[in-house]
This record gives C-alpha cells, sequence and structure tokens, in this order.
C-alpha cells in the first residue's frame, strides 16, 4: 500500500518475576498454596478433591452420585439450611460453589478478603457436615434430569457426549454427563455415604491467591480446615482405553442449518517432552485465530464463524480437539479442508516465522492468563493438579523457546496426522451424509 | 460466625489521566505495574440502535469489516501482529457503542496504539471480503441463534414487543437479507459518519509510562484529520401503559422459558438507576435471593432464574431506554401464569414490605466484588472506564461505583420494585417445539 506506515518495533520485554508461593501440608494431609498478588482487595479459592469414579457399570451410578453431589453440597450444614448458608456467604463479599468432573471435586470461590476466615469457616462446615436435606437433593435431583434436558438440547452436547464415548468407551471420560434415568435413581442417604468416603484431605489441593500475606492465608486454612479429617485411600483415575480407528460418525439433527464438527485425539501432557513443540504445532495448524485453519475455512472460504482447535488436560490423559460449526452445505468441504490443513501440517515443516509467531502467542498467552488474581489462582491450581509447580511458568517458556522447525514437524505427525483423530459430526443427514462418503468412511450413530 | 456490617466500601484508588486530542479523540491512561500487560480499548459512539431500516445487524457486520484491512495493514494482519506479538484481541457490537480492544505484554503498547490508529484512519475492505465476512456473519447466527436452543432468548426476542421505534425494537443481530444487501458503499458512509476521531474513546491501562504512552498517542493518532461528529439522536419512547404479550416458538428447546422485561429510568441519572441494579440482584442473584429461594427452593417451580439490566446483561453500558429483565426457565408442569403470579406477589411483597439493612449489604457486599474482580483485569478495566468515559464523561467511576452503590438505601430498592408492576410489563413467552 502506497501510504503504509512503518509498524513500530517492540519495547525490551520486561521479565516477570515468578510469583513467590508459600505452601504447608496440614496434619490432616490437606496441601495449600499461597501467593500474594497486590491489586483488589479480594482473596481467590481453588479446592481440588480426587474424585475419580470407577471405569464400568458401576461407574454409571457414580458419575450420576457425583454430579448430584456437586449441586446439593451447599444445600445445608448441621448448622445452616441452604438459605442461610447461601446469605452467610454472600454476606462475606463472597461467591462458593463446587462442580464435579470425571477426576476431582472441586470448589471455586473469590471473597472480599476480609472475609476470607469467614469464608474458610463456611468451606470447612460444608466439607465436615453438609448434610444433603431430602427435600433440597430431590428438588435438585428434578432439577438436574431438566437441566440435562436442555444442555443435550444442545448440537454442541451432543457431538461432545458422542466423541467422548467413541475415544473412551465405559471409561468415566466416556460419559462426563448421567443420564436422566441414572439421576434417577440417587438416594440422599448415597450422597451422604459418598461424602463420608471420598471429601476428604488427603490428596487434596487448595489455592489462595489474592492481595494478603500468604502466611497469613495458611494460618486461616489451618485453623479452620485442621478439622476435616475424614480418611480416604487414593482414588485414581483409571488407565485410558487404546484408541481404535473408527469411520466418522454422522448423527443426525434434521432440518439443521449448521453441521457441528468435532475431531480428537490423544496429545502429549505437560509433563511431555514432545509438549512443546506439540503447541506450537497445533497453533500453527488450527489452535489460535492467526492459523492456517481459520484463514482458511474463515477468512477465506467463510464456512463457519468460530473453528479452534483446543488442547485439554485430564490427568489420565491430554487430548486435543478440533472444532468448527460449518454451515450445512458446506459440511464436505469444510471437512476436506480440515483434512487437508492436518495433514499438510503433519507431513510438511512449517516455516520459521509462522513458528516464532506461534512462540511469542503461547509466551504471552501464559503472561496474560496470570496477570489477574483469578488467572493465577486457576493456573496455580490446574498446574498443582497435574503435579507442577510455579517454576513451570520459568521453564515452559523455556522449553518453546527451544522447539525448531523439525521438532515442530515431528510432534505434528505424531499427534496431528488426519487418519488419528476420531470424528464425530451432528447435523441433518439428508443433506450431508452423500457429500461426506466422497471423502471418509461415514458411520451413521 | 457473626456477620458484621462492614461500614466503608472497599474503595479501588486507580489512577487516571487524561488528554484530548486535536481531531477530537478523547484517551484515557491509567498506570499499574502490577504484571507486565496492557490493554488498550478503542469504543466507538455507535451501536445496533444507529443501524438504518433495511440494514439490521450492519454495525456488527461492519465490526468484522474493521479487522480486515486498513491504513497500512492487509486482511489478518490486525491479528497477526496482536496474537503473534503475544496478545488477544477482540471487538463486540452492544446497543449503543462498538468496541474494539487488545491485551499485550506490556513491550507492544505503542504497537496496539499504531494498529488501533491505523484502522481509525481508514479502513480498507474490497468486495471479497465483505462477501466473506457476510458469510461468517451468518455462520456466526446460525451458531448463536438459529441452530441453538434458547437462542437470541431473550435478548433478540423481547425487543420486537417491549419497544416500538425501529431502532430500539430490530434484530441486531441482522437479517439474512439485509446482510447480504450490504454494500462496500454503506461500509464507506458508516465509517465516515460513525468512526471519526471524535466520537471515540481510547483507554489504555496497565504497566505502561504515562508521559511516554501520551507521546505514542500524540504520534500515531494525532494526524487523523477531524471530522465532524454525528450528534447522536435520543432513542428515547414513551413507557408501556399496558401490559405487553408475545409467545415465541423454539423448536429446539425441550423445556419452556419466560421472560419478563420493564423500562427502567434513564440509566444517565446513576441515582435513580442503581436501585434498579441492586433490585435485580435482590431478586435473583444466589440461593438467599427472594426468586431463588422462593422459586428454585421452596416452590421447585423453576430450573433457572436470572435478573438483570440491559438487553446483553451490563447494566452500566446502555442508555435509555434500556429494560429491567428477568429471565426463568420453568418444568412444563409449572404453567407460565404461576410463574409470572409468583414473581409478581414476591415483587409485591419486596414492594410493600420492605427489606432490612442485612439483605441489602449482603446483597451489595457481593456486588462490589464482583465488580472488583472484573476490574482486576487490565481489560475489565480498561472496558468499564472506556464506557464510563463514553456515556458520563467519568472514568474516574470505576474507583466511585463502590462507594455508589453503598449509598443505595433499603428505601430506593423497595420504591424501585413498586414500579414493576403487571400493566408495564413485557412477557415474552417461549414456548419448545414448533408452532402447532
Amino acid at each position: 500500500m502506497s501510504n503504509a506506515r512503518p509498524v513500530p518495533p517492540l519495547a525490551q520485554p520486561r521479565t516477570p518475576k515468578l510469583p513467590s508461593v508459600a505452601e504447608r501440608t496440614l496434619d490432616n494431609g490437606l496441601r495449600v498454596l499461597a501467593v500474594r498478588r497486590p491489586g483488589v482487595p479480594l482473596a481467590e479459592l481453588r479446592l481440588r478433591i480426587p474424585f475419580a469414579g470407577p471405569s464400568g457399570s458401576s461407574g454409571r451410578a457414580f458419575t450420576a452420585q457425583a454430579s448430584l453431589l456437586g449441586d446439593t453440597l451447599m444445600s445445608g450444614t448441621d448448622r445452616r439450611d441452604a438459605a442461610t448458608l447461601a446469605a452467610d456467604v454472600q454476606a462475606l463479599g463472597a461467591q462458593l460453589s463446587a462442580s464435579t468432573d470425571a477426576d476431582r471435586l472441586g470448589f471455586g470461590g473469590s471473597v472480599l478478603v476480609a472475609g476470607l476466615p469467614g469464608l474458610l469457616e463456611l468451606l470447612g462446615e460444608v466439607l465436615t457436615s453438609a448434610s444433603y436435606p431430602k427435600h433440597e437433593v430431590l428438588g435438585e435431583r428434578d432439577r438436574l434430569v431438566q437441566e440435562l434436558a436442555i444442555y443435550r438440547s444442545q448440537a454442541a452436547v451432543v457431538a461432545r457426549e458422542a466423541l467422548l464415548r467413541r475415544l473412551y468407551g465405559e471409561h468415566p471420560y466416556g460419559r462426563e454427563l448421567p443420564t436422566a434415568d441414572e439421576v434417577e435413581d440417587v438416594k440422599p442417604a448415597s450422597l451422604r455415604a459418598l461424602h463420608a468416603k471420598r471429601v476428604a484431605p488427603a490428596g487434596s489441593i487448595l489455592t489462595i491467591v489474592g492481595d494478603l500475606p500468604p502466611g497469613k492465608a495458611l494460618d486461616h486454612v489451618e485453623q479452620y480446615l485442621s478439622g476435616w479429617t475424614a480418611a480416604s485411600k487414593a482414588y485414581e483415575t483409571p488407565p485410558l482405553p487404546e484408541a481404535q480407528q473408527q469411520p466418522a460418525l454422522l448423527l443426525d439433527r434434521p432440518g439443521a442449518v449448521q453441521t457441528t464438527l468435532r475431531m480428537a485425539a490423544s496429545a502429549p501432557s505437560r509433563a511431555d517432552a514432545d509438549y512443546a513443540p506439540f503447541v506450537l504445532a497445533n497453533l500453527v495448524f488450527g489452535g489460535y485465530f492467526s492459523s492456517r485453519w481459520v484463514a482458511n475455512i474463515r477468512e477465506d472460504k467463510g464456512y463457519t464463524y468460530s473453528p479452534h482447535a483446543q488442547v485439554e488436560h485430564p490427568p489420565a490423559g491430554s487430548r486435543i480437539t478440533v472444532s468448527a460449526d460449518v454451515s450445512t452445505p458446506t459440511t464436505a468441504p469444510a471437512l476436506l479442508e480440515t483434512l487437508y490443513e492436518l495433514g499438510r501440517v503433519a507431513t510438511t515443516p512449517v516455516t520459521q516465522a509462522e513458528l516464532d509467531q506461534a512462540r511469542r502467542y503461547a509466551v504471552g498467552s501464559l503472561a496474560l492468563g496470570t496477570s489477574s488474581q483469578a488467572g493465577l489462582a486457576s493456573t496455580l491450581s490446574q498446574l498443582a493438579g497435574a503435579g507442577l509447580g510455579i517454576e513451570y511458568l520459568r521453564d515452559y517458556p523455556r522449553q518453546l523457546a527451544a522447539v525448531t522447525v523439525e521438532d515442530a514437524l515431528a510432534a505434528a505427525s505424531r499427534y496431528l496426522a488426519p487418519n488419528r483423530l476420531t470424528t464425530v459430526l451432528v447435523g441433518d443427514v439428508a443433506q450431508v451424509e452423500a457429500p461426506l462418503r466422497t471423502l471418509v468412511d461415514v458411520e451413521l450413530g | 460466625m457473626k456477620t458484621r456490617r462492614s461500614t466503608k466500601a472497599p474503595q479501588p484508588g486507580y489512577r487516571i489521566e487524561r488528554m484530548t486530542l486535536g481531531n477530537g479523540l478523547r484517551v484515557v491512561l491509567s498506570p499499574d505495574p502490577t504484571s507486565p500487560v496492557v490493554a488498550v480499548a478503542v469504543y466507538y459512539d455507535v451501536g445496533m440502535r444507529s443501524e438504518p431500516q433495511g440494514r439490521t445487524g450492519f454495525a456488527h457486520l461492519f465490526e468484522h469489516l474493521m479487522f480486515q484491512g486498513s491504513a497500512s495493514l492487509g486482511k489478518t494482519e490486525h491479528f497477526t501482529y496482536v496474537q503473534g506479538n503475544g496478545g488477544t484481541l477482540n471487538g463486540s457490537t452492544h446497543v449503543d457503542y462498538t468496541n474494539y480492544y487488545e491485551v499485550l505484554p506490556s513491550e507492544a503498547t505503542e504497537l496496539a496504539l499504531f494498529l488501533e490508529a491505523d484502522r481509525m484512519r481508514s479502513v480498507a475492505v474490497t468486495q471479497e471480503n465483505l462477501d466473506n465476512q457476510i458469510a461468517v456473519v451468518q455462520n456466526e447466527i446460525r451458531v448463536n441463534v438459529l441452530n441453538r436452543p434458547y437462542g437470541g432468548f431473550p435478548w433478540l426476542l423481547v425487543p420486537p414487543v417491549l419497544f416500538d421505534d425501529f431502532a430500539n425494537s430490530h434484530n441486531g443481530y441482522g437479517d439474512f437479507v439485509d446482510l447480504e444487501s450490504s454494500t462496500l458503499e454503506d461500509a464507506r458512509g458508516f465509517f465516515k459518519r460513525y468512526y471519526a476521531p471524535g466520537n471515540a474513546v481510547l483507554t489504555v491501562v496497565g504497566d505502561i509510562d504515562v508521559e511516554q504512552v501520551k507521546g505514542w498517542v500524540q504520534q500515531h493518532f494525532g494526524d487523523i484529520p477531524a471530522r465532524k461528529v454525528p450528534k447522536r439522536p435520543s432513542f428515547r419512547e414513551p413507557m408501556p401503559t399496558q401490559e405487553r404479550r408475545h409467545t415465541a416458538h423454539d423448536r429446539l428447546a425441550p423445556a419452556p422459558a419466560v421472560a419478563i422485561a420493564w423500562r427502567t429510568p434513564d440509566p444517565a441519572d446513576l441515582t435513580t438507576f442503581l436501585p434498579y441494579v441492586v433490585l435485580a440482584e435482590v431478586l435473583t442473584d444466589g440461593d438467599a435471593s427472594r426468586l431463588q429461594e422462593r422459586m428454585l427452593l421452596q416452590d421447585r417451580s423453576a430450573t433457572h432464574i436470572s435478573g438483570y439490566l440491559g438487553l446483553l446483561g451490563d447494566p452500566l453500558d446502555a442508555r435509555d431506554p434500556t429494560p429491567f429483565l428477568l429471565e426463568v426457565h420453568h418444568p412444563e408442569e409449572t404453567p407460565v401464569d404461576t410463574v409470572l403470579a409468583t414473581v409478581d406477589e414476591e415483587v409485591r411483597r419486596l414492594a410493600t414490605g420492605g427489606l432490612d439493612h442485612a439483605e441489602l449489604d449482603r446483597t451489595i457486599a457481593r456486588m462490589t466484588a464482583r465488580y472488583l474482580r472484573d476490574i482486576d483485569s487490565v481489560l475489565g478495566r480498561a472496558t468499564t472506564m472506556a464506557v464510563f468515559e463514553q456515556q458520563r464523561d467519568r472514568a474516574e467511576l470505576v474507583n466511585e461505583l463502590p462507594g455508589l452503590l453503598r449509598q443505595v438505601t433499603p428505601q430506593q430498592v423497595q420504591e424501585a420494585a413498586a414500579t414493576l408492576t403487571k400493566d408495564t410489563r413485557t412477557v415474552l413467552e417461549l414456548r419448545p417445539g414448533a408452532e402447532a
């Protein structure tokens, strides 16, 4: 362009100081991490309690119980009913919620910093004396059934459930959500029993980040959570089944104006030597907006609005998921371009410029993701759950810096090869089946 | 454990510096060295309400075009410069404004300013890129509305019932025919009219040296020629004087839902408006709120309740007219009239019996904490300051809001509740399944 102006250079980067983490393991086995992060007068709290269920049919009942346990943990204690507990949390300027997934029971919360002792006291009360009152449990059970129906009316949820089932079968990762029937079978007494057996401090990790001295945070935790003494053995998530090559699964959503395309495969974990090269190869492929795949199917062809390739880290095995919702008539062309871009990154080297750009993005994302109290708390909690410490924030950028074009190609050919991804599509079968069959084997579900 | 009433609201103390350029661009700078990151936001004072008839969805389509190339940058370069230097970026279109922002490691502060200045100077859209972005926006509408249960509920469904004027009532995501009719000429005209520097606010928040950034702002934005700033029309329309009802059918939804909307007083006057913001929380924030405790815990007549001000859920980012909204998802076994009667009963109970200080205090305590959490991120702070500066000439509200919330009295909340009457409400029922 004739009147183009020069793009200004970057200033000298400021090397971020590694936050200093205070750590204490209580006598009951609870591991506590605390970091001071000045800013707004708040404290963020993340608690992870190992909560993996068994594989097979007994795991199905467990998933239903665990889901409802997460929904009713805050429904009352031996001292407070649900509304009183909610009002007392609110009065501290706090929010506190529990949720479960296939690996853990988690609490997330934040509080005006002066209210941290009060919130820890309430948390201790919930952990040691949640009462699962019958009226509340039955009400939440009905509500969970309704919510599951609403949830499953979304194409993205239908596709995710089918994809996870295909990847993991009867492993707990293969059924994140219970069915309505499984939920209706849960009794209040079984939640109290599950709580007594599994809501235990050993193996659990509490992370606190906020505008207060970390030693003070640790003392507050010691004061209010030392009385949490339930004993539990270590429950590990069962190992994942071997991946199998299968045809693309096509589920019907009659009249759908878009097809929900999802493809997934195992990926290296953060601790794996392949991880940094894999992350960069994936970014170049489709892991951020400035990727080849987004440039192709969105910015060139307009097939979709929000394509993304995302890495998740469940403890039993990390996973890469490639997602795009594409207009119905462009379903097969969009899959073609997706297979092409995966194949290209898996078989031919990326350019040095592509690699460097992805590298700067990966390093920058880490800095941005830990720049707020909430972001730092979530990051530290996730790292701790994966057995990694704060040094990861220093070491990971160094690993990224060392990745070469050859390393990226090796990682891409290993993890992003199109023939190793499991594919699920949810769309209008009448319109998309025949064009899809010209590209891949299709199984109708 | 005793609940103590804290006597003082936590008061943030973010430093605020201003400059106004010769071309009219208003700039707010707020240094904070806590983390080595910076957020840059540009707010243009034009949103969905300013779209002409026949061009519904154009403000949002135009937002997409602002990423398609500018004076010195080709298509996709805006993204690659930001992401390729470690940052994230986006834009969004609201009823009264359109914003663009990026968050980057702070060594890229000047780069971010350059990028925003470049597209404020001129946008460079080709027919090919326009066609491409029309297709992308149509896919955005498909994924968020057409192929999604409860898509557009209630933000696209309520305005045509609650409002009468085109500006307030039309579909801001856009009709497909209107989107496909959009031309390069429309884009050039829209840019020229609404994207003048004098119609924008720039905020820069984070790890910055104020004097250095002032120099960069002058260098990169200073020579963008001034253009006439359009006078913002009033979008006021008369308040509804009788109940309005409409039923929508959603073939993808498995269960019914209902939205109940009222008009609020003009948000320009925070003294009369903030009690409504607090009222929404008293009614719907958490298990201890009036409607959740009654309908979720006691009666089990609903499965989800939320309440908020503003079509898109931010009470403080829209001018008059703006709605107070309640959104209730309920099982098929609960008739919608039971939902409406219960809501009405609880609102009247509040309007006649009022609330005590403890209930108000705990409500405001959590609102304050949630607000502080939002502004802890540099981006949350940059966007909050921008909208306060643009709509209220007062970026300082970022620090003052907790104190203002603290001044809301039980009496004011009670009086606000008294205005949520049956004969001024708009009811939008969503029925599951195709229309019979």
